[in-house]
């Protein structure tokens, strides 16, 4: 009996032992940490401006993006422009039901451009898996519907190492709209494998069934949820994903859940504030509290770069010269 | 072709008649003439014998729920493909829904399927029609003009008739013509943009749940509409712990409810959906291991009647899509035997109640006489291989289109003949004949 479990397919050549990052739920610590290694690593060479060795070198990366994306695509871009590599950006509107096209059609067309890597930001969760299925070649998920977001996860953990030196035991509140949040879920796998303790909170119409499940404490309360954390995360709230009924209006949502220095005032003095961007100002966040001390969303977008270029590093099998590593 | 027919050596199970023996059956014009022990051979012509040594022997199976898509939707399955699906599978009579294109919603479609089937079919089909026009939930379908062509059952299935008021003008004016009204129950609502079931995997898997609360709101309503009416209602692919407490509540109340369960929801449960494979989007979603426990505790005490496949053909192009766009539905006429056969191997459910609930039950509530092996009966007879292994095979399906989730499986229990009226009307060729 072949019974099919929520898994991709393993099995790689490559130092991650992984062939695709389709999620932080299928990663190891050990996978993880081997990510921040190559992330720190290449930090440091960025910082002392050294060159960086251009392991991508005759290699092409598509970028192959459903949903419109700035960031994450620009970041991605700029990764693999760095390490030297050859990039290619298809962005589709829309499903591909909608064009009539299958995704096994849109596989087969990338398929025919030989790339090296695929970095696939899909509106529906599942889509990277089944790209993944088809093609040989790995395939770095950058967003699928509200399912996985993993490179965003990494880049945070790489953010909370950088600016808290640990991960492990840290208290970390992610805030706002979850269960339509990949970075949430993805956020929560990850956290928890280096050993962080996590809480949610939101309106309960914005959390995802039996969250409590994934291990994580959950708040309907931002004045107790924010007390003793050492990292608070606030999402973006997605108005174009919610349906009538989860929200009554932005006013409400900013009011019960949005971050503010009032709100600060119950929180540890050295929280960290974090948020994947982009910031809906005056919704999820004042504009005091993201621009204030305490704010690392810059970070995250600088990080952002670095630790794409650790994960499309390590899944082409790249190798770094002697003395490096 | 004569339809006289003799079967030599079978195990002869009907529970219509409490029968579990070997012996023979005499056919003869269709009907069955005589069976047991004793029968006598008629002299004169020759008569055709089947030797069925070892093979279990039933009143041809029924399939309540399926989906034919002829007319308006040929690409994805036919009439002909369809009934020829059927046959392999093991069922000699059909029932189809009425969510065709166009809609079976007047008797000038009944009749047209009707003369299709005349045509293409070698198995019974039975239509089911409309309970509103178009499906569209606003006003009755002409239910007395179908009922004449000849519809056995009302359902909207695909669709729950969210106006309550309008449900319960359907369940009163049912009682004219003593149809059941079948319930597809989903508060639309409640499902919205759902595409599985909602809970722990739902939030894991990123997609848009849909609460076991959606169908047992209306599986209540419909019971209270029922008890009010004093109407039939049968409650189609029932998939949760709740649906089942409502109705063996409503049954020891008295009201007149039937239920059906399809290989499906007996078998599988959401954590598959992880998988992102499209073939395990159905209407209602796979659930959960403690809903699989109920349903088929249920089949076993006979709380649900019926077993069902809800056979619903999809293209590739409807399943080779994003889950969230994926069309809902599996095929399941060609897996439905084995998949229940397996609940009897490995669940202990009978099989006099399996095979009751493929045979007089489902004939009981659509009404029609068939479902039995009694002397005098229309001689449709199902002859399957309780010991042949094999692996379920999508390729090899009759059926125009591939959508099941259980492609690979290895299972147990093979239709060896199809038999309607005397007449064999699929015969298996894997592994030799006699």
């Amino acid at each position: 009996m072949s019974e099919k479990i929520h898994k991709p397919s393993h099995g790689s050549n490559n130092s991650l032992g992984i062939k695709s990052l389709l999620g932080t739920e299928f990663l190891e610590k050990k996978q993880i940490d081997q990510v921040l290694k190559y992330s720190f690593l290449f930090k440091e060479l960025l910082d002392a401006g050294k060159p960086i060795p251009q392991t991508l070198a005759q290699k092409t990366v598509i970028l192959l993006f459903f949903e419109p994306s700035t960031r994450t695509r620009s970041s991605f871009e700029l990764a693999a422009k760095r390490l030297g590599g050859n990039t290619l950006v298809l962005t589709k509107e829309g499903s591909s039901a909608e064009k009539g096209e299958t995704l096994v059609d849109t596989a087969k067309t990338v398929e025919a451009m030989q790339p090296d890597v695929l970095v696939l930001r899909h509106p529906s969760a599942g889509s990277p898996f089944h790209l993944n299925q088809i093609l040989d070649i790995p395939v770095v998920n950058a967003g699928d519907g509200f399912h996985e977001h993993p490179t965003q996860a990494l880049l945070d953990l790489m953010t909370l190492q950088q600016f808290k030196g640990k991960i492990a035991g840290l208290k970390v509140l992610i805030v706002g709209d979850i269960a339509h949040s990949r970075v949430a879920r993805s956020n929560i796998y990850a956290l928890k494998k280096m050993g962080a303790e996590v809480s949610v909170c939101g309106p309960p119409t914005l959390l995802p069934p039996k969250v409590e499940q994934m291990g994580v404490e959950v708040y309907y309360e931002l004045d107790q949820a924010v007390k003793n954390k050492d990292v608070i995360m606030t999402l973006r709230i997605q108005f174009e994903r919610l349906n009538p009924g989860q929200s009554p209006s932005r006013g409400e949502y900013s009011k019960f859940y949005g971050i503010s220095e009032s709100v600060l005032k119950s929180a540890k003095s050295d929280v960290l504030i974090m948020h994947p961007g982009p910031v809906n100002r005056g919704v999820e966040i004042s504009p005091e509290v993201a621009d204030g001390s305490r704010s690392v969303i810059l970070n995250q977008v600088g990080n952002g770069v670095i630790v794409r270029m650790a994960v499309l590093h390590l899944l082409t099998g790249g190798e770094l010269p002697e003395g490096l590593v | 072709m004569s339809a006289d027919l003799i079967i030599r050596r079978a195990r002869i199970f009907d529970p219509s008649q409490n029968l579990d023996e070997v012996g023979d059956i005499l056919i003869r014009n269709g009907k069955v003439q005589a069976l047991g022990t004793q029968v006598v051979v008629p002299s004169g012509k020759p008569i055709p014998e089947l030797d069925a040594k070892g093979w279990l022997v039933t009143p041809g199976w029924i399939d309540i729920h399926t989906h034919l898509r002829e007319p308006g939707q040929t690409h994805k399955e036919t009439i002909r493909t369809g009934t020829e699906a059927a046959a392999a599978g093991g069922f000699t009579s059909i029932a189809c829904m009425a969510n065709t294109k166009p809609v079976n919603d007047s008797s000038f479609i009944t009749t047209y399927i009707q003369q299709k089937v005349a045509s293409e079919s070698s198995i019974n089909v039975y239509p089911i029609g409309a309970i509103t026009k178009g499906l569209e939930g606003q006003e009755l379908a002409e239910i007395g003009s179908m009922w004449e062509a000849g519809i056995v059952a009302i359902s909207d299935d695909g669709k729950t008739v969210m106006n309550s008021y309008l449900m319960r003008k359907a369940l009163d004016y049912s009682k004219r013509f003593n149809l059941a009204v079948v319930c597809h129950a989903e508060d639309a609502h409640l499902k919205g943009r759902g595409v599985m079931n909602e809970g722990f995997n739902s939030a894991r898997f990123g997609l848009r749940g849909i609460p076991k609360a959606s169908e047992e709101i209306i599986v209540a309503r419909d019971i209270l509409l029922t008890e009010l009416t004093g109407a039939r209602l049968h409650v189609a692919h029932v998939s949760t712990v709740g649906s089942v407490a409502l109705i063996r509540e409503a049954k020891r109340r008295g009201i007149q409810i039937t239920a059906e369960v399809t290989p499906h929801h007996l078998t599988l449960t959401d954590e598959v959906v992880g998988t992102y494979d499209t073939n395990t989007k159905v209407a209602p979603p796979l659930r959960e291991p403690q809903d699989i426990e109920a349903v088929t505790e249920a089949l076993a005490d006979g709380t649900i009647d019926a077993l069902a496949s809800d056979h619903a053909p999809h293209s590739v192009e409807d399943k080779e899509v994003e889950y969230d766009h994926a069309e809902f539905g599996m095929v399941g006429l060609e897996t439905a035997f084995p998949l229940y056969y397996r609940v009897a191997l490995q669940k202990g459910v009978s099989l006099k109640r399996i095979i009751s609930a493929m045979t007089h039950k489902p004939a009981e509530i659509i009404g029609v006489s068939k479902g039995t092996l009694k002397v005098g009966a229309d001689a449709d007879i199902t002859i399957f291989d309780p010991e042949m292994k094999y692996r379920i095979n999508k390729n090899e399906f009759r059926s125009k289109s591939k959508n099941t989730p259980f492609d690979g499986w290895d299972v147990q229990g093979k239709v060896r003949y199809t038999i309607v009226a005397g007449k064999i009307v699929y015969q298996e060729n894997a592994g030799g004949n006699r």
